[in-house]
């Protein structure tokens, strides 16, 4: 029976290749969901930031935060750039990077240069082969970022936009739509794009403690943090749904393996009966 | 409206929400001495020390939250407090930065690391072996 043996043995290691892809299929389920608990758990602080700093701006109109400028000439831009850390997550990281490398020539064309900030491994991967200065990395976030692996690579970069070394801070991450899909999404950190409306029908100043600018100062950086935060967390559930899709897709694959691989397995087999069969008949006729 | 003895306090953090409900007075570490917030209070804006905030809800009961920092806004019957998950100081903070950048330059550095060319060795074998699938298939089939 030539070839039978070793299609058996293919069947068995696709067999056992679509028992992983289909473990981890489910993992990334489980984890998508939970990942996605703590996205709606950021929401309330961002929207809380928003509208503290919101009364705060209306308060204080004099006092303009460099935060808060658009400065006129852009010299320089700085991209942050959060990406997974493994990889098996179909095009989700790839969606990223072209984001970025069409942020970044869209800006090179008005002669800015880019300085990048990357969140996760396979970021590093990837902008490590380019001329782009990487000023900040941090990877291995793992499943539940936390905003204080964070701090350090956002401080970098608000340093250098207080330094004026950059003149335009953006983030590119995922946007989680749904399950079945996920959208690179482009934002503006700073200046911080539109600093939202107050409510002015109740027009009030508050009690300070330190000054009101330091304090502004400080929610903003916070504030920036928290976006930034988000976007880390969304990009897991990003990767965990892209996963997902990705696993199903490959045990699904590895069936139609399986089923083809078998067909010609069973082919082989019978034929190789019937050749026998046929010999012992043709043998016993010559007896 | 809210009822006129009473707060709406919300307590949350970049990583979730940690109280909401009403008090009926409210202590917080200011960053300039701690403050007790009694409803009708005037508005006030002010960053907090790494501390605990205490909350004394209508029914008596007192509940406590540790905050590492962070901002708390008052306003005549809603307290915010916008809580730091993470310890804050200037060299802390700093420091952060610091390993940030070295992480990049380290990074940077072994461009020709084992991880890498680990990872690309894992491909090409995976490659190689898919071929040799299809071709075995072929030569079955053909």
């Amino acid at each position: 029976m030539p070839g039978t043996k070793e299609i058996r043995a293919k069947i068995t290691s696709v067999k056992s290749t679509q028992k992983i892809t289909r473990a981890m299929q489910m993992v990334a389920t489980s984890k998508m969901r939970r990942a996605q608990e703590r996205m709606r758990a950021a929401r309330p602080y961002a929207d809380k930031m928003r509208s503290v700093i919101a009364n705060l701006g209306a308060a204080n109109p004099d006092y303009h935060s460099p935060f808060l400028q658009n400065r006129p000439t852009v010299g320089a831009i700085g991209i942050i750039v959060v990406s997974t850390d493994r990889g098996l997550a179909g095009a989700l990281n790839a969606n990223v990077f072209k984001q970025t490398l069409l942020l970044m020539r869209e800006w090179q064309d008005k002669g800015a240069a880019a300085k990048l900030c990357l969140v996760g491994a396979k970021g590093m991967t990837f902008f490590r082969r380019l001329d782009t200065p990487i000023v900040a990395n941090v990877s291995h976030l793992g499943d539940r970022p936390h905003v204080k692996d964070l701090i350090g690579t956002v401080k970098v970069m608000l340093d250098e936009y207080s330094d004026g070394t950059i003149d335009r801070l953006f983030l590119v991450g995922s946007e989680f739509v749904n399950t079945m899909t996920q959208r690179p999404v482009v934002t503006q950190l700073l200046p911080v794009a539109e600093p939202p409306a107050a409510d002015l029908q109740e027009h009030w100043d508050y009690i300070y403690e330190p000054e009101a600018a330091q304090i502004l100062d400080a929610l903003l950086m916070r504030y920036i943090e928290s976006q930034v935060y988000r976007a880390a967390v969304e990009n897991v559930a990003s990767e965990m749904a892209a996963r997902m899709v990705a696993m199903k897709a490959a045990t699904d694959n590895a069936g139609k393996l399986i089923n083809e691989m078998q067909l010609i397995y069973n082919k082989a087999r019978q034929a190789a009966i019937t050749k026998e069969l046929a010999e012992i008949v043709g043998g016993a006729a010559a007896v | 409206m809210a009822e006129p003895h009473t707060l709406q306090v919300e307590v949350v953090s970049a990583e979730g929400e940690i109280f909401s409900g009403l008090a009926t007075m409210v202590f917080a570490p200011a960053s300039q001495g701690d403050i007790g917030v009694a409803p009708r209070h005037a508005p006030l804006l002010s960053m907090l020390k790494p501390g605990e905030v205490r909350v004394q809800t209508p029914a008596g009961e007192e509940l406590f939250f540790f905050v590492g920092g962070g901002a708390i806004e008052v306003q005549p019957h809603r307290v915010t407090v916008l809580a730091d998950t993470a310890l804050r100081a200037k060299d802390l903070d700093e420091a952060a930065a610091l390993a940030a950048k070295q992480r990049a330059e380290e990074a940077l550095k072994d461009r020709s690391s084992h991880v890498s060319q680990a990872e690309a060795l894992a491909e090409l074998a995976r490659a190689a072996a898919q071929l040799k699938l299809i071709a075995k298939l072929r030569k079955v089939r053909g």
